[in-house]
């Protein structure tokens, strides 16, 4: 039966996909998104976000890799339908010069100089240009991922720790104490099916203890690390191999410490801030790593409507459309808005968090997987099984690591990708050390 | 001439509209499978990478053990409820339709009601609570209880899926002549002797026809698993799914995809030769 409902569902869909055109009208812009997927969110693009448009553009979302896949095809084809692309810096990566779908992104260095006065840091521009002297994307927003403290779990800090410069070994002494005193183990992770544990282990605790993601994939400190990081596990709620978005075990009290990305947390802090504290993730002996994440809009090669397509960039980086994003859906500007001193204490909570982790001392930037094109997943998965065989299954560190190292440097072999900061440059594909 | 051909032409348009969404992307899917990549040629590499993976065992030992722990049972459960609903004279039609209501809703909907009851914040544990039976919640769907786990997994699948076998099996008690159990009566028989000798007997070929879907369809289970237990236990069509989307190699889930075909293919050809109705036999 379940064979067979898949066939029909996806013959549905096919069917609609292809009488979408002839749903919409004409003149209708797609604006294709790989974010603010979730209904809720979407929803609130269309009606918020977009109010006060030149363009009325079709909001369409689609998964990361459908969104790949769908770009390909009307570059392959020429029959371009899409005119402006949401999305994050590693999926347009594909379509910069140096990808594998080189030539689908159009050039915006013209219109890039309109926004000019948007105050769009250098930095992030910079990464917009993937390397080249063209702009490929403009800066549509920003996120991270930070902690969230349920109040009722501030007594349990460890003697002299500052909640807003944790280590690694003062969260688990935190979560050990906690589980001591009440018997509960109050400290949550998002390993669900969908839950983004990977970006975790990528983004922060790997880095933090070995310097980057890939290059130290089985050094002595990455196997110390994991040591260190099963004994810490010993804490952590069981279920969180069911929790996808932290939000939801943090307001039913399941967990009172939980780690996750600002969208996945923001219900929680904005339905109860009176209860939450915020703070940046924690540090280890090689800084505090931590994941930005930038999300931008770019024109595809060939689209029906760039005038429309520029009119909605230029409508989504004014100051006010960004702070207006931030308050509705958690992304931050990166325009030089500043947001109203009268904010929700919810997003003043994200934001205060956003904040330390971006200024902290010892804060070490990493960046989101570069290069690996459809081998994404499968570097991902790199990660979740190690976390999945040490902590989880308890098999010998130094095995596990070996193991796994050898897949990893096959997939970086085969997506020929470069090291990505703050892994030290590479010539070729990344080394695994 | 018109005559001859008339029922081929007749079944003409579904053996097509069949052919094309089902046999094609059948063979497209077993072809996927062989293949590696953007590699010329076919080959086992992808059935490899299927074997090596961490969960390739964990996720056939669970799915055989659902199995042979769940098509049992509900044949058991069906038989006795099929021969509890043949004495019923009033509101017969009432409890069957009861009992098929499970049969309506989607097998994710249904998994989704059975961890409304057992998750840690669930109406067992807020029941056993108020009892006084437990002090503190319960975990039973955690990578931490296994066994509550499948267990949990077995009662969600036999609430929602006996009444497919139900269904089958009181079909084939109606066929069966009421004449052959009062002549067997009539010469002393137990009920249990008719059962063991008339009834069973003659229901062979339903329970042959109950058996294989049912098999077939917990080969293919994936709704209530990914709902109670998510990652925590893994089986075949859940692989499948995450290699697809998770991992985005369509290869290995391919792969998944054949392995769980040819299981079920084996299953049928093992029933239908075990099953046999004998020569002579009523079909």
């Amino acid at each position: 039966m379940s064979h067979l409902s898949v066939l029909r569902r996806s013959f549905l869909a096919l069917a609609t996909l292809a009488a979408l055109p002839a749903l919409a009208h004409a003149e209708d812009l797609v604006w294709l998104s790989t974010q603010l997927r979730p209904l809720e969110e979407a929803t609130k693009v269309r009606e918020v976000i977009l109010k006060g448009a030149p363009v009325k553009p079709l909001y369409v979302v689609d998964e990361p890799a459908p969104f790949t896949v769908r770009l390909q095809a009307e570059l392959a084809a020429n029959k371009h339908s899409t005119s402006l692309v949401g999305a994050l810096h590693g999926e347009l990566q594909p379509f910069a010069p140096s990808g594998s779908a080189a030539g689908g992104l159009m050039p915006l260095d013209d219109f890039a100089k309109t926004l000019a006065d948007r105050g769009i840091p250098e930095k992030l521009m910079a990464l917009g240009r993937y390397g080249t002297a063209h702009q490929f994307y403009i800066p549509w927003m920003q996120a991270t991922y930070f902690m969230a403290a349920n109040k009722k779990a501030l007594p349990y800090l460890p003697n002299g720790a500052d909640l807003n410069a944790l280590t690694y070994d003062q969260l688990a002494e935190w979560a050990a104490n906690i589980q001591a005193k009440t018997g509960n183990r109050m400290l949550g992770f998002p390993a669900g099916p969908k839950g983004l544990m990977h970006r975790f282990f990528e983004g922060f605790l790997v880095p933090a203890h070995t310097g980057g993601a890939v290059t130290a994939f089985r050094s002595a400190e990455a196997e110390a690390m994991w040591t260190k990081f099963a004994g810490l596990w010993k804490s952590v709620n069981p279920n969180s191999t069911n929790y996808n978005f932290m939000q939801e075990p943090l307001l039913t009290e399941d967990v009172w410490i939980g780690f996750d990305h600002v969208a996945r947390l923001l219900d929680a802090l904005r339905q109860r801030p009176d209860d939450f504290v915020t703070f940046p993730a924690p540090s280890g002996p090689k800084g505090r790593a931590y994941m930005p994440v930038l999300a931008g809009l770019a024109i595809p090669t060939g689209a029906p409507d760039v005038k429309g397509a520029e009119a909605l960039i230029t409508h989504l980086t004014r100051p006010a459309t960004q702070i207006t994003t931030a308050t509705e859906v958690g992304f931050f500007p990166v325009v030089d808005a500043k947001l109203p001193t009268d904010l929700a204490p919810g997003i003043k909570l994200a934001v205060s968090a956003i904040n330390a982790t971006q200024n902290a001392k010892d804060a070490l930037p990493v960046l989101l997987p570069l290069g690996l094109g459809s081998k994404g997943g499968e570097f991902d998965k790199v990660y979740l099984d190690t976390f999945q065989l040490i902590v989880l299954r308890g098999q010998p560190v130094r095995a596990v690591l070996d193991r796994q190292a050898e897949t990893l440097r096959k997939i970086m072999t085969d997506a020929n990708a470069p090291c990505w900061a703050p892994d030290a440059p590479s010539a070729g594909a990344c080394p695994v050390n | 001439m018109r005559g001859r051909f008339a029922p081929y032409l007749l079944i003409a348009p579904s053996v097509l509209f069949l052919g094309a969404l089902f046999l094609l992307p059948l063979v497209q899917t077993i072809a996927l499978a062989f293949q590696e990549g953007s590699a010329p040629g076919f080959g086992l590499g992808n059935f490899a990478r299927m074997a090596d993976d961490l969960n390739f065992q964990d996720a056939v030992r669970n799915t055989f053990r659902i199995v042979l722990i769940v098509v049992p049972l509900q044949l058991s459960l069906a038989l006795v409820m099929a021969l509890m609903l043949g004495h019923l004279r009033r509101g017969r039609d009432i409890v069957l339709w009861i009992w098929s209501i499970p049969l309506g809703i989607s097998d994710l909907a249904a998994g989704l009601v059975w961890l409304a009851l057992l998750n840690d914040r669930g109406f067992l544990n807020s029941g056993l609570f108020r009892l006084g039976l437990i002090a503190a919640p319960q975990s039973y769907l955690t990578y931490e209880t296994p066994g509550a786990l499948l267990g949990a997994i077995v009662l969600a699948e036999l609430w929602r899926a006996t009444a497919i076998v139900l269904v089958i099996i009181v079909a084939g008690l109606q066929l069966i002549p009421k004449e052959y159990g009062e002549a067997a009566s009539v010469f002393g028989a137990s009920p249990w002797s008719i059962f063991r000798r008339i009834t069973l007997p003659l229901l062979k070929p339903s329970i042959q026809t109950a058996l294989i879907l049912r098999t077939v369809l917990a080969f293919e289970m994936f709704g209530i698993v990914l709902a109670l237990g998510g990652r925590n236990i893994p089986v075949l069509v859940s692989e499948a799914y995450n290699w697809q989307y998770a991992n985005q190699d369509y290869g290995v889930a391919a792969a998944y995809a054949v392995v769980v075909m040819a299981l079920s293919l084996a299953a049928t050809l093992v029933y239908l030769r075990v099953l046999r109705p004998a020569r002579g036999q009523m079909p």
